[in-house]
């Protein structure tokens, strides 16, 4: 079996967002980068079909230079090969989509994952949007896969309740939060890492779907009031302004 | 013409697409465009409620083999009405629904996407969409480079404008099935089941609650003043028995309530990123330094297990 596992290189959550000089994109100066979160689900997923079902793990990464940390990560975990598909960051999904789609086609994937969404731009798209591009069927929001025969069967998030989905191989499947446990590399991995090389090929032009006009931040919100007196003080006082200042009673 | 993809569910619109179809209407007048209501399902019952909301046409895609949910099957359906009305922009709601569905289907017609926006308008025939990124610490505004546009709109963001318009039935031809992946079975998890993002009152605990009993306290409350618990992160992982499906921040729901109280949560920004779009938001927390307060449009410096309970009486005094 062969499996592919998109990442996606991200600014760590807690970085302090600066909008670059242009106006409409992020100032990459102090952003400490990381894979994106849902990916590392993704990424022991698939290194858990690796242990168990002789699966052979590509990791892949659209984006510049820097995203071979991650990739580097994600052979240091255990991916057999790191391809690199060189572009520059869009913000386009379908962009995104459409060069994952070029370099997937023909090469006998059985089974694609990625995360449910890519931290930051939070599209949740790609994994959808390749899925057709490939004209694959799709599972998103995976929190339980199984494999069979040409087939999977996946439990999927949904507003709610949780749906069962089954559908055939090849196929792309999103992960989500508690689909499983990802595991930290450990030092005989980091060093096998160092060994190996990562593909580099570069993007095919694809026209940009959607375009950033401004990123800005957001108003901040007025300074709020805090309420005094004991427990029953503060209940009746705060009810009050709920009702009569906010409105929202 | 713009085509809003709506959900339905026990006969009835659900309120998110009713969202997104209110704000449909007011593009569509304000670009001189017609608007249509696509419904795709083994059936359209309560499709004749979007003329209320000011469809033109309500599109029907009906067949037997749409009965269980398909996300090939669905994008195709949707694709196919978006050719077949000439429509130049799909919007859908930003559900668990839409947002695996609108992008296959924006990728099925090569159109540009853009998924849980808060803002929306149209230039030049082209739409200017807003949304929060970077874990809503900053705005995005995007426009579309592509003849098709689709977007899904977030829960709770756009208001209902009820506004009828003739709401003419059509019926176009489904996709005829053998789809590659098909919903077989919905699981049940929760309590009561509720969808958070719909929800206009929040009450939500986090680790100050210590235990997952405690939670009866916040359901109190939420019953009290009509809205629904939710909790952070911690409270979720604790092991308390707490759904994921309540989870509020960047790796759980995006909220966007009228009022949301935070009872026991920090305000890491994690969480924050789920929920700093609530319009009025009241912080109980015992420590007065905590981050959430400077977010908190009310704070109460205080005992949850104190506040909590009196908040609960005197909601009850009020609803008399
Ligand atoms: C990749 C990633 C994704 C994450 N995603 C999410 C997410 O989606 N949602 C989320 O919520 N978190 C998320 N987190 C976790 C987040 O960073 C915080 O750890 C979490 O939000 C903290 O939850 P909390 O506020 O309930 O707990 P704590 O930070 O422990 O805060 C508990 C608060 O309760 C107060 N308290 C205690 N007892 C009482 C009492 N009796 N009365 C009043 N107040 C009391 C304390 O003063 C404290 O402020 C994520 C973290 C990471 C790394």
């Amino acid at each position: 079996m062969k499996i592919l596992v998109a990442l996606k290189q991200v600014p760590d959550t807690e970085t302090k967002i600066k909008v670059a000089a242009d106006g409409r994109s992020l100032d990459g100066g102090d952003v400490k980068w990381i894979t994106s979160p849902y990916d590392e689900y993704a990424l022991e997923e698939a290194l858990r079909l690796k242990e168990t079902a002789a699966a052979e793990v590509t990791a892949v990464s659209v984006g510049g230079d820097k995203a071979k940390d991650i990739l580097r990560n994600a052979l240091a975990l255990g991916a057999d090969q790191a391809v690199l598909v060189k572009s520059a960051e869009t913000g386009d999904p379908l962009a995104v989509a459409r060069t994952l789609a070029a370099f997937a086609e023909g090469k006998g994937f059985d089974l694609i994952l990625l995360g449910n969404k890519g931290f930051g731009g939070d599209n949740a798209s790609v994994g959808p949007m390749l899925a057709e591009l490939l004209g694959v069927a799709q599972a998103n929001v995976v929190t339980k896969l199984e494999l069979a025969e040409g087939r999977f069967k996946a439990e999927r998030e949904g507003d709610a309740d949780s749906e069962v989905l089954e559908g055939s191989l090849p196929a792309v499947v999103t992960a989500q939060r508690g689909l499983n446990e990802p595991r930290y590399a450990n030092l005989k991995g980091i060093m096998a890492a160092k060994k190996k090389t990562i593909e580099e090929v570069d993007a095919a032009p694809v026209a940009p779907a959607v375009t950033t006009v401004t990123l800005a931040l957001p108003p901040s919100r007025p300074e709020g009031r805090k309420l005094e007196g004991d427990a029953a003080a503060q209940a009746a006082a705060l009810l009050g302004l709920l009702r009569d200042e906010a409105k929202v009673l | 013409m713009i085509l809003v993809f709506c959900e339905t569910k026990d006969g009835k619109i659900r309120k998110p697409s009713l969202e997104a179809l209110s704000e449909a209407r007011k593009l569509a007048d304000a670009a001189g465009k017609g608007l249509g209501a696509l419904f795709v399902g083994a059936t359209s019952a309560g499709a004749e409620e979007a003329a209320q909301y000011g469809a033109d046409v309500i599109v029907k895609i009906e067949d037997p083999s749409l009965a269980a949910y398909s996300s090939d099957g669905y994008a195709q359906a949707i694709a196919d009405a978006v050719k077949a009305k000439g429509a130049t922009a799909l919007l859908a709601a930003a559900t668990s629904c839409g947002r695996d569905v609108a992008p296959r289907a924006a990728a099925r017609l090569g159109a540009g996407y853009a998924s849980d926006i808060t803002g929306l308008a149209m230039e030049e025939g082209r739409l200017l969409v807003t949304r929060p990124v970077y874990a809503g610490k900053a705005l995005a505004t995007t426009r579309f480079e592509t003849p098709v546009q689709v977007a899904t709109t977030r829960p709770n963001v756009f208001s209902l404008a009820p506004c009828a318009k003739a709401g003419t039935v059509e019926t176009l031809p489904a996709p005829g099935g053998g789809f590659l992946a098909v919903v077989k079975e919905i699981l049940t998890k929760g309590a009561g089941h509720v969808d958070i993002a719909e929800a206009d009152v929040i009450v939500a605990g986090g680790r100050g609650m210590k235990d997952g009993a405690n939670f009866k306290l916040l359901e109190e409350l939420a019953e009290a003043l009509g809205g629904v618990v939710g909790a952070s992160r911690a409270a979720v992982d604790a092991g308390w028995g707490l759904p994921h499906s309540m989870q509020i921040g960047q790796t759980g729901k995006v909220v966007s309530p009228t009022l949301y109280i935070a009872c026991g949560i920090s305000g890491a920004i994690q969480h924050v990123a789920g929920m700093s779009g609530s319009k009025v938001i009241v912080a109980i927390n015992k420590d007065p330094e905590a981050p959430i307060f400077k977010l908190a449009t009310y704070g109460i410096v205080g005992d949850l297990f104190e506040v909590v309970p009196e908040l609960t009486k005197a909601a009850r005094a009020l609803a008399k």
